[in-house]
């Protein structure tokens, strides 16, 4: 007797799918893992994808420098104890001979897409998966599991393919790529429940604890080396945690005494603003924000 | 009952899909505070002094301005008794492909027709689609019904036009529910509304949180696409070789007969693993590793079947395809097809016929299939490949068509005719639903 698959069941399986076929298909594919929850999910997949086989694919961070200590730390400890191979393309570097300029507001976030494209060039990646989840964001919805990208990275919305039953249509030209997204069709808190289902451990700044923090356009931010609090804004002692984890100048905290994976859930299925809209000051650009992001060659 | 509910909504530009979606969301609460804000803002930013609640779903920057779903678009929500994937797919005639897109995965679909227009052709060719891609079941929601004043007649009208022409598509009376509904004014969506008593059928929710979903049927011979052959090679397992895929239907135990395909070898499983431990049994849609009993030489493309219930091997094929590219197809085109984990190069041989999805008849012998046509055509493959009828399995029976110098996706393929057509093309979609219901492809779709 079988029992049909609950909706984590079906998700899990969708993904190793997903992975088993670009690892049938493709050459060089690379997972883009930054040590925050989703991408720390997409390598748990992974490992499970290919057991007991290691992982076929390296691993690749786009360092904007302006990280959190404890998600490095907990990079490369998982990078470590998998026996993985991590590329890491630095921000920094690109600053540093002139290829990338700062930004007047001192965010890195948008400056991820030129050294993500030139590695993808360099390694002559052709897969490149990323932990994009379409319940993001409205552009996101619009974003199919294989999304084919011309040679400077671009997506073009009109020209994605048609996404039919579980075939997925890898085909490129050489110099294209394709970003593939295993976790497409995962919301939230379906990463919390499977998270706690299978004990996956992640970076403690997603759990509650305290922190300096100043206001900043409705955002509790933290100090680091991208800043802190300016004239006007003062630094508080808090109980934050953190739903998404990216670059420290742009990414807020929330308010939460949330401790544990339980606390978490409860607290994501009663939330009222969604994860992005809470804590991401880039996606508050425009109303186009992430579009215009995602057809320059950003995830 | 299923807790997940994958469902596809279509319909005709400006019938208020995008708004009914919205609506969906809006009213079981799974719009959060800030993406409201932002749609009250965008509204009153466009001078509207209600929320538009499309902007909730229309997400690229070109839709927005020109008020149009381009892109199919994938939403999320749950309520206590379900959760559902639902596929928002564009309206326009030059985006019918979105919609066989939305459909090979549906369970379900929603057909929107807008109250004071009823059944066009858009209807009746996005029906035809969905009868073809074999969605299981439909719902008619006949919206707008508050600009034709909660008409009884005007929605029994368009309500029985509906399930003739779908019932001659080869659906059965209780796979079609027709529900009156206003997206903008929330009647019949979510809430019942009192504007039309005359309607005692359930909300549009109501019926998908209850509607059964068909499982996917046990007995159906095991089909198991090789995806991945795992070979650690590590010290712990040294002589490891597992077949890792997604079974595409049916069952298998260890100790099962199989035969591989198409070299037709035989084997026995010996077990069936997974990172969480082995299975004593693995399922239509579960993601497994098979070990086999003999050393025998199996890889990607390869399809692992049960012994006794097999696949027909054959180079040669008559199939149905749902053209998706602009440039047409014309008798004697290379192309690649895949089908399950293989790709072979094909040639079309002949172009049998063209579907006419306004009169459920067909043309023959047309000088070519264009964007958006339905069409069944004779295929010769450069090697023989395991395929089954589409009505029969829809993992198994479907297959892509594949530009071999893009790499761009021509067309969606069936095995087989799935569509069941009247031997007289004058049949007319209010004729009555006089040709027999036919059980083609209500089977559960994947993944």
């Amino acid at each position: 007797m079988t029992t049909a698959l609950d909706t984590l069941g079906r998700l899990e399986s969708e993904a190793i799918h997903i992975f088993r076929e670009v690892a049938g298909e493709f050459d060089r594919p690379v997972i883009l893992f930054s040590g925050g929850k989703d991408s720390t999910l997409l390598l748990h997949l992974a490992i499970k994808a290919f057991y007991p086989a290691p992982v076929p694919f390296p691993l690749l961070h786009v360092d904007t420098g302006h990280n959190f200590d404890e998600v490095i730390e907990f990079r490369d400890r998982v990078v470590a104890q998998h026996g993985l191979r991590l590329e890491v393309a630095k921000v920094q570097d690109w600053i540093d001979d002139g290829r990338l300029q700062e930004r007047p507001d001192g965010t890195r976030n948008p400056l991820q897409t030129v050294p993500l494209l030139d590695t993808i060039t360099q390694h002559k990646f052709d897969a490149v998966f990323g932990g994009g989840r379409r319940d993001e964001e409205r552009a996101r919805a619009k974003e199919r599991i294989f999304s084919l990208r011309t040679a400077f990275g671009q997506w073009d919305p009109k020209r994605q393919r048609p996404e039919l039953w579980n075939l997925y249509n890898g085909r490129h030209r050489p110099g294209e790529h394709v970003r593939v997204f295993p976790l497409s069709n995962w919301t939230e808190l379906d990463v919390w429940n499977y998270i706690e289902r299978e004990g996956v451990e992640l970076p403690d700044i997603y759990y509650a604890h305290e922190r300096e923090v100043y206001l900043r356009d409705g955002m509790w931010l933290a100090e680091g080396p991208w800043g802190t609090a300016r004239d006007g804004e003062t630094l508080v002692r808090k109980t934050v945690r953190y739903r998404t984890v990216g670059d420290g100048s742009c990414t807020g905290a929330v308010e939460s005494d949330a401790a544990d994976i339980h606390a978490v859930i409860a607290e994501v299925a009663a939330s009222r603003l969604t994860e992005r809209g809470a804590t991401r000051a880039d996606d508050r650009l425009s109303e186009a924000a992430m579009e215009d992001r995602k057809r320059e060659g950003y995830f | 009952m299923s807790d997940l509910l994958r469902l596809a909504t279509a319909g005709s530009v400006d019938d208020g899909k995008s708004t009914l979606v919205g609506r969906l969301l809006y009213d079981t609460k799974s719009v959060l505070a800030d993406t409201l804000d932002a749609v009250h803002r965008a509204s009153a930013d466009r001078g509207l002094s209600t929320p538009d609640l499309s902007l909730l779903v229309d997400g690229l920057r070109s839709e927005r301005e020109q008020g149009i779903t381009i892109d199919v678009a994938y939403r999320y929500f749950a309520t206590p008794k379900r959760s559902f994937v639902l596929a928002d797919t564009p309206g326009h005639v030059q985006y019918t492909r979105n919609t066989v897109t939305g459909a090979s995965t549906a369970q379900l679909a929603v057909l929107l027709v807008d109250a004071r227009k009823g059944v066009i052709e858009q209807t009746r060719r996005h029906a035809a689609v969905l009868a073809l891609l074999g969605v299981p079941r439909l719902v008619l929601a006949v919206n707008k019904i508050d600009l034709v004043d909660y008409d009884e007649v005007t929605f029994s009208r368009i309500a029985k036009e509906f399930t003739a022409h779908a019932t001659a598509l080869g659906y059965t009376e209780d796979a079609v529910v027709q529900i009156p509904v206003s997206a903008l004014a929330g009647d019949n969506v979510v809430e019942k509304s009192d504007r039309t008593p005359w309607y005692s059928g359930p909300t549009l929710l109501e019926h998908l949180e209850t509607v059964p979903v068909e499982p996917d049927p046990h007995d159906a011979p095991f089909r198991f696409p090789v995806q991945y052959v795992i070979r650690p090679r590590t010290a712990e397992h040294l002589d490891y070789r597992g077949y890792a895929g997604l079974v595409a239907a049916g069952t298998v135990k260890p100790g099962d007969e199989v035969v591989v395909l198409p070299s037709g070898r035989r084997s026995t499983v010996t077990k069936i693993d997974t990172a969480d431990g082995e299975l004593a049994e693995a399922a239509a849609g579960q993601s497994v590793t098979l070990l086999l009993a003999d050393d025998i030489d199996i890889s990607r493309g390869d399809l692992i079947s049960v012994a006794g219930n097999e696949p027909v091997v054959t180079d040669e094929l008559d199939a149905t395809l749902c053209w998706l590219a602009e440039k047409p197809l014309r008798p004697g085109a290379r192309v690649l097809v895949k089908h399950g984990t293989r790709t072979v190069q094909a040639m079309v041989t002949d172009l049998r016929d063209r579907f006419d999805e306004q009169r459920l008849s067909s043309v023959d012998s047309p000088a070519s299939l264009e964007l958006n046509e339905i069409g069944r055509v004779a295929l010769r493959l450069a090697e023989p490949v395991p395929l089954d009828d589409y009505s029969f399995s829809r993992r198994t029976g479907s297959f892509l068509v594949i530009d071999a110098s893009d790499g761009s996706t021509l067309a969606a393929g069936l095995v087989g005719a799935p569509l069941p057509l009247p031997d007289n093309g004058v049949e007319s979609c209010t004729g009555g639903g006089t040709a027999a219901p036919d059980s083609h492809a209500l089977v559960s779709p994947g993944p």
